[in-house]
């Protein structure tokens, strides 16, 4: 058996049991990321001095009988997280030297936890995509077909789980960005509600709508990393106390689940759309009842999410003025020439696309035509699943039109990749709960993709929505071949 | 249909200095995509309140407190630019 093949849960009983140690099991991923990352590009920065100090240290605590669910496992971190000493780049050329000052609040929960940080993984430059081509460091390759994108932005914590790269990975979703790379590279990805997970540390892209979360191999570790990172975190004012997961089990009997029917339209693959039948099927059986629920402004949700984050992002990259930190261009007579040459040059061309879309939308004499008329909008969105919500406890959907894409087949047209995000925005805009789990797998030019779908839950209703998901985990099943 | 000149103002509130093919590919984008978000102009929302956050907290307060931040750090955090007798240097501004 390969070590970096484990999942938490198979790894925390051969480590408490101590036939295997962490400085092993840590090995065994550095070793895999050493065979597999120069085809995949999942990973940007590797830490594997501090990775064998964290494993021994660990292994110092699992020999002395401590006991945590956390203890001596390796994971990777998206590169727009910041993990003290270690270089964050947010996949731009704009932080390509730039040092973390200081740990997240995730990375230090994890730290003070016993996982060991293996290093940071690749992402749309700033997190602003659903392919991962907009990284200054190149792509990422989905595992399952190298020709094709691991989804995005968070595509290299995708690719590293499902091929293996490490144990867990963290990733963060503003609007889908961890549960669509999770849906093309077959693992479980789960956004939590908006304030469950503390924003400390992660550079932040849409301030409204972004939250850190797990990608894993199973709904039980999504679960045991929520459990470790979640709650009220002094340093971020938006965050609250939120429910813990208890006693995890696949007891679905009088839950009650709506499917959305604006979800389940044209553009919809035939198979993920069978696929997700069969999910329904099985939740049925074991006692969950199902309805048709309309969200009417489900259309709407694409051109809000377009005029909001860009608005966000601009207002947020400013403070990339090329003075204190990161990229500075160089011949600028003054001060203005300085700030437009340093960010006209560090920026890349999605990043540069969004903060003139936001400042546009910001600029005088159109703020309410258009980020006014979006904020509304999304409140006509955020009612929408409200009232879903006073007749179901969860929502089924897809999380992607269709499996994994081929690299470059989209990202010439900004309009054609903003499309992508079709069921993941509402679930952000309105600041919800959302797992994407693999649903099966489909056959594409002779290679097996994997597909998906995704439950969406209000609020503090965790334990509900990791019961149907323990449950469709436990009856669905997807063949992982050692791809890589 | 943004103008070249509207163009070059966003990139000028922006602090982007983009190169003239660059003016051109985002303002066909920028025009592409602001054509597709027109779409919310068919919604009614002149009684609908906006949202801004949907987090739920009203007034998340805490005590306006002065604390020392780990001495380290915060030299390591500003140690990453051009600095000058343990300031950080700017161009000229006029």
């Amino acid at each position: 058996m390969e070590l970096n093949r484990l999942n938490i849960q198979e790894a925390r009983v051969k480590l408490d049991s101590g036939e295997i140690t962490a400085r092993e099991l840590t090995e065994a991923c550095l070793e895999q990321i050493a065979a597999t990352n120069e085809r995949l590009n999942a990973v940007l920065t590797l830490c594997t001095e501090t990775a064998r100090e964290e494993a021994d240290e660990a292994d110092k605590r699992l020999k002395a009988g401590e006991r945590l669910p956390l203890l001596g496992i390796p994971y990777l971190c998206k590169d727009n997280i910041m993990a003290k000493n270690i270089r964050v780049t947010a996949a731009s050329k704009i932080l390509e030297d730039y040092i973390a000052p200081y740990d997240a609040t995730v990375i230090k929960k994890l730290k003070a936890a016993g996982a060991i940080l293996l290093g940071k993984t690749n992402l749309d430059e700033f997190a602003h995509g659903a392919s991962t081509e907009n990284s200054a460091y190149g792509p990422t390759k989905n595992p399952w077909d190298l020709s094709r994108v691991p989804g995005g932005s968070s595509g290299g914590s995708g690719a590293a789980v499902a091929a293996d790269l490490c144990i867990f990975a963290l990733g963060s979703d503003t609007g889908g960005s961890i549960r669509y790379p999770a849906a093309f590279c077959g693992v479980v990805g789960y956004k939590s509600a908006y304030g469950a997970v503390s924003r400390s540390g992660l550079l932040s892209m849409t301030s409204s709508t972004d939250v850190i979360g797990p990608l894993t191999k199973t709904v039980a570790d999504a679960a045991t990393v929520y459990n470790v990172i979640a709650g009220f975190d002094e340093l971020d004012a938006t965050t609250y106390p939120g429910e813990r997961l208890v006693e995890l089990s696949g007891d679905v009997k009088g839950l009650r689940i709506g499917l959305p029917k604006e979800y389940f339209v044209e553009g919809l693959e035939p198979e993920i759309k069978k696929s997700i039948d069969k999910v329904k099927e099985e939740l049925e059986k074991a006692g969950a009842t199902f309805g048709e629920v309309s969200l009417p402004y489900t259309d709407y949700g694409i051109p809000v999410y377009y005029i909001l984050t860009p608005s966000e992002v601009s207002s947020n990259l400013a403070r990339f003025d090329g003075i204190a930190w990161g990229f500075k261009a160089q011949e600028a007579k003054d001060l203005q020439e300085f700030y437009k040459k340093s960010r006209g040059q560090g920026f890349g061309p999605e990043a540069k696309r969004r903060i003139m879309l936001g400042t546009f939308a910001l600029s005088a004499g159109y703020f309410d035509a258009y980020y006014k008329k979006a904020q509304a909008v999304r409140t006509l969105i955020c009612n929408d699943f409200a009232k879903a919500f006073e007749d179901f406890d969860l929502l089924l959907t897809p999380t992607a039109p269709h499996p994994a894409f081929k690299i470059g087949e989209k990202n010439s047209d900004p309009l054609l990749m903003y499309l992508e995000d079709i069921y993941v925005t509402g679930a952000s805009l309105a600041g919800l709960q959302a797992i994407s789990i693999p649903t099966g797998l489909m056959s594409v030019d002779g290679k097996m993709l994997p597909i998906a779908g995704q439950l969406i839950a209000p609020r503090n209703s965790e334990n509900k929505l990791f019961k149907a998901a323990m449950l469709w985990e436990d009856k669905i099943k997807i063949n992982k071949t050692n791809f890589i | 249909m943004l103008t070249t000149e509207q163009i070059k103002h966003i990139a000028t509130l922006a602090r982007l200095e983009l190169s003239t093919e660059e003016e051109e590919t985002y303002g066909k984008q920028l025009s592409a995509i602001l054509n597709y978000v027109d779409k919310l102009s068919e919604v009614n929302t002149d009684k609908v309140l906006i949202t801004s956050q949907t987090g739920g907290l009203v007034n998340a307060w805490r005590e306006d407190e002065v604390k020392p931040w780990n001495e380290a750090e915060v030299k390591a955090a500003l140690a990453q630019g051009e600095t000058a007798g343990g300031q950080v240097k700017v161009k000229r501004v006029l």
